[in-house]
């Protein structure tokens, strides 16, 4: 046992999705030696889909999480399209593109704003600014239109107003006033202005989903396609050829066209620049939270479909220690690469807790070993997490933007060099300060721009085959379960904002044999494994000094860096059925 | 601190004019089909009083049904959270962290008893002492009846708090229940679907605001206003139906020309919402519109009503009488199967409630 130390418990962790608490256990001047990630809460969704159609799958694993609402749905409809050899029209291919980067963007600006910004944006001391020098400052960074003084001062006025009122509402118990807010007043002014502007910007841009996917959040998804029909009929003057029956018209597709200029715009003239001016006030915190130093990738946004990887946008493979000049490719079917652990999870395995299981052979038997509740402590050295512990080879690995941007950069992409020299530029800071806690939110941003920017082309593709005469959004081939082979596997992968994710499924005389999500936070958030390597979160904590163990901000911000979704973190499978479950209350 | 302001000073403070106030009065008001005269209803009500103190919990969830909130165009988001309600504690969205965060949630408690509103999305895990999920320590169970207890009124919003939702789904793996099953002795509405349209949750938080009650409940418990008729009753496609148009694929022509999609198994006939008459993000879209079924997701049970793909057994029609028997090769019709309909939700709503 470790000498007695203390312990900061952060339970909520809020500005996040799902159930997350943290324990930390510090020396005597406020070090963090040793931290503990734990997820809180468990639905059992993939015991939920065992025994059910493949091709309802996606809807159950959609609503693993409402925040990246589309994901789960494209690995569960790439999963079950994998294992039938299922192809998909050129048109879906396009349509799951625009819609994974209209995801990634939306989640990511609303990460920055509205989960994240509140680490370092001091909203009271916004109450200080003068508009004027706002304005100024504004204008000195962007050419975004919204930079009037005037402007700044109406949203000044309406901050008074509320902070006067005495109702706090979502600002109430903030840390205002902490020292480790180092922005301006009117930095901290011109934020919260955007805080509000990206509230707007987000509900409009997620309109984008429900022209192709029927609402957002939780768009619909097919196996085999999209479910959106194209009511355009190119030259055609058949009777009956109504153009204008579904969303995706012509007015439908011009809306398209302004929400990617909306986009991009939002991220060239307010995202970019905000992230790099807030940044420039923190400096220090491009030197500590790295966590792991390994880095791994799935690779996203096929040209050419799914079987061809080298057509991704974004690339596949790992990162170890740093080491740039090294990608390591990954398998997500090899059964010694991806493995998952439960040394220190509320679950047991058949033979013994300290083994590591590939996907397609995970089992899971819910064994909760943890306090009764209410309780005050967890005991981290045992079991304390509903989250597994993922490893590649044996390794702990961070995905996610920082991931993919890493990746980016070491396979040469000329964009991503560019972005990256430019921030780094700007901030005056060495390559190296990537690996770290704002180094991960720049990672997002950037990232951010590289996708937004790629939209127009697969906007472009889209039309031009329309032009052409190709509607064609479905493929029916393998629709009817009867054509289907008495047993098939397969994975779907895919980025999601928060990093590689992939599903697996085992399909049996056309119903789910059983079905696994290894998803992004359940890479970073998991616990230590059976070796006491520790989870990405843990080790991008430890060694941060803590100003005031009672309002431990520094544990926000690098745990927000990397935008937690425990909901999706935590997942259940149980090959053996309900009976297995049990459960210890000590 | 000081003493709280009412609305209306603090509306005078932020700047914001009578005139776009009611406006925005007027629009929540038509949203609810009430009569005008309840836009200046609304406006003196709002006006009067501070704002309505709420407190979010969240617990077996996915976050959708806040996303869906922050998805509301008329009001937005930041109108019902900085003019029309005190949103003192929602994990999503609060600046607090831990116990600052559970301070703010018994300080709302406490300085509004008997007067906050409690909205609730996520199931409760009931199964081996609340394990399964926990907040601060604190199971999801106990922190909902402990904060119940001091509620005007209780809003389940999403079909998990509603009905168990997802996790509540065969086998029920944690023993997910409705907030309905554990609190007996307040008002509560059920605000269902997976995740609510998010005119409807904003319009009843404002009819809560305006009126300091829950608006007229059906037999589930929900706003009468939004869920009285089937989407199939609504739908722009039922022409189609009842001519026996129907898409035989995803991109047929059937499809392209916006025929049914009854047969690709769409459960708008079965489902009560206002997808097709309110429609989703600003109006641009609803699932039938854009091309795939209804998943029926704000009935009970709907994840364990079967595939999503199979056509519903039997063609329901309340009022078409014509309708293409030849083209459904002879299945027997009738009104009979509205009532049927009917009558099978009402039993589910006893079960789920027992």
């Amino acid at each position: 046992m470790n000498a007695p130390t203390n312990r900061v418990i952060v339970d909520p962790i809020t500005r996040i999705e799902g159930h997350l608490r943290i324990e930390a256990e510090t020396d005597a001047a406020g070090m963090i030696t040793r931290a503990s990630s734990a997820g809180t809460m468990v639905r059992g969704i993939e015991i939920i889909l065992r025994g059910r159609d493949p091709r309802d799958a996606w809807a159950f694993a959609q609503r693993i999480c409402g925040v990246c609402t589309l994901v789960h749905g494209i690995a569960s409809v790439r999963a079950v399209e994998d294992a039938l050899k299922y192809e998909i029209p050129a048109n879906a291919q396009l349509i799951r593109n625009l819609m994974i980067a209209a995801q990634f963007v939306h989640d990511h600006v609303m990460h920055f704003y509205h989960l994240h910004a509140l680490d370092w944006v001091d909203v009271v001391s916004a109450l200080k600014a003068d508009p004027k020098a706002t304005s100024e400052l504004a204008q000195s960074i962007s050419g975004y239109a919204k930079s009037s003084p005037g402007y700044f001062s109406d949203v000044q006025k309406k901050l008074k107003g509320f902070v006067e009122g005495g109702q706090l509402g979502i600002f109430a118990n903030g840390y205002w006033g902490h020292p480790a807010y180092k922005l301006p007043p009117e930095a901290n002014l011109m934020a919260v202005a955007h805080y509000l502007d990206a509230l707007a910007w987000q509900r409009n841009v997620a309109q984008l989903h429900a022209i192709f996917g029927g609402k957002n959040p939780h768009p619909n998804f097919v196996v085999g396609g999209v479910p959106c029909a194209i009511s355009i009929h190119p030259g055609s003057n058949e009777p009956g050829a109504s153009s204008g029956a579904t969303s995706l018209n012509i007015v439908g597709l011009q809306k398209v066209q302004d929400i990617i200029h909306q986009m991009r715009d939002f991220v060239d003239q307010v995202y970019v620049p905000d992230t790099l001016a807030i940044a420039g006030f923190y400096k220090d915190w491009f030197k500590q939270g790295e966590g792991v130093g390994n880095f791994m990738t799935y690779g996203d946004f096929p040209e050419k479909g799914m079987a061809d990887p080298a057509s991704f946008l974004i690339p596949s493979g790992v990162i170890l220690n740093r080491d740039l000049s090294t990608i390591h490719p990954v398998d997500l079917n090899a059964e010694d690469q991806i493995q998952e652990y439960v040394a220190h999870s509320w679950y047991d395995y058949k033979d013994g807790k300290n083994k590591g299981l590939h996907p397609y052979a995970g089992e899971t038997e819910l064994n909760y070993t943890g306090p009764k509740p209410p309780y005050a402590q967890l005991d981290v050295d045992q079991s304390y997490s509903w989250i597994k512990s993922p490893r590649w080879k044996g390794h702990a690995v961070e995905v996610g933007p920082l991931a993919r941007v890493l990746m980016l950069y070491a396979k040469g992409h000329e964009q991503t060099k560019e972005l990256v020299g430019m921030a780094l530029k700007k901030l005056d800071l060495p390559v190296t300060a990537l690996y770290s806690t704002l180094g991960r939110t720049a990672a997002r941003t950037l990232e951010s721009k590289v996708i937004v920017d790629a939209m127009q082309t697969w906007y472009d593709n889209l039309i031009a085959n329309i032009k052409s005469g190709d509607v064609r959004t479905f493929n029916e081939k393998m629709w009817d379960p009867s054509q289907w082979p008495a047993t098939a596997k397969g994975v779907g992968h895919m980025e999601a904002p928060r990093g590689g994710l992939a599903h697996w499924i085992v399909i049996k005389d056309g119903k789910i044999d059983n079905y696994q999500a290894v998803v992004p936070s359940t890479w970073n958030a998991g616990p230590r494994d059976a070796q006491g390597q520790e989870g990405p979160y843990e080790a991008a904590l430890k060694g941060h000094q803590l100003h005031d163990p009672k309002q431990p901000i520094e544990i926000l911000r690098t745990v927000h860096s990397f935008d937690p979704c425990i909901a999706c973190a935590i997942h259940v499978t149980d090959p053996e059925g309900e009976e297995l479950i049990k459960v210890k209350i000590r | 601190m000081n003493e709280p302001d009412t609305l209306g000073a603090s509306l005078t403070r932020t700047g914001i004019s009578r005139r776009s106030f009611l406006k925005f009065c007027t629009a929540m008001a038509s949203l609810m089909a009430l009569p005008p005269s309840a836009a200046y209803a609304m406006a003196d009500a709002l006006q009067r009083t501070q704002r309505q103190s709420v407190i979010w919990l969240s617990f077996q969830e996915c976050t959708g049904c806040v996303e869906s909130l922050t998805r509301s165009f008329d009001p937005t988001l930041e109108q019902m959270i900085f003019e029309m309600i005190s949103l003192d504690y929602q994990h999503t969205l609060q600046a607090a962290s831990g116990t600052a965060a559970e301070s703010a949630r018994e300080q709302a408690m406490k300085a509004s008893y008997g007067k906050y509103l409690l909205i609730v999305d996520g199931s409760i895990p009931t199964k081996d002492g609340g394990v399964y999920s926990t907040v601060a320590g604190i199971s999801n169970y106990d922190m909902l009846v402990e904060t119940a207890k001091g509620a005007a009124a209780i809003v389940s919003v999403g079909t998990c708090s509603s009905y168990g939702g997802i996790p509540h789904a065969n086998p029920n793996p944690t023993g997910a229940v409705a907030v309905t099953d554990i609190i007996k002795d307040k008002p509560v509405m059920n605000v269902p679907g997976c995740p609510p349209i998010p005119s409807v949750i904003a319009g009843v938080l404002a009819y809560f605001v305006t009126y300091g009650k829950l608006p007229e409940l059906d037999h589930l418990n929900r706003p009468k206003v939004f869920f009285a008729d089937t989407i199939h009753d609504r739908c722009y496609r039922r022409p189609f139906y009842d001519q026996g148009k129907f898409a035989k694929t995803f991109d047929d022509e059937g499809a392209r020309n916006g025929w049914c999609l009854y047969e690709l198994g769409c459960k708008g006939p079965t489902t009560y919402n206002a997808c097709a008459t309110i429609k989703w993000n600003g109006g641009v879209s609803f699932p039938i519109e854009s091309g795939h079924g209804c998943l029926g997701c704000s009935e009970p049970n709907f994840w364990d009503k079967g595939s999503f793909y199979q056509p519903l057994p039997t063609p329901l029609a309340d009022n078409a009488p014509v309708i293409a028997a030849a083209t459904l090769g002879g299945i027997a019709v009738g009104t009979v199967a509205a009532v049927v309909s009917r009558k099978h939700q009402a039993d589910i709503g006893t079960k789920e409630g027992k």
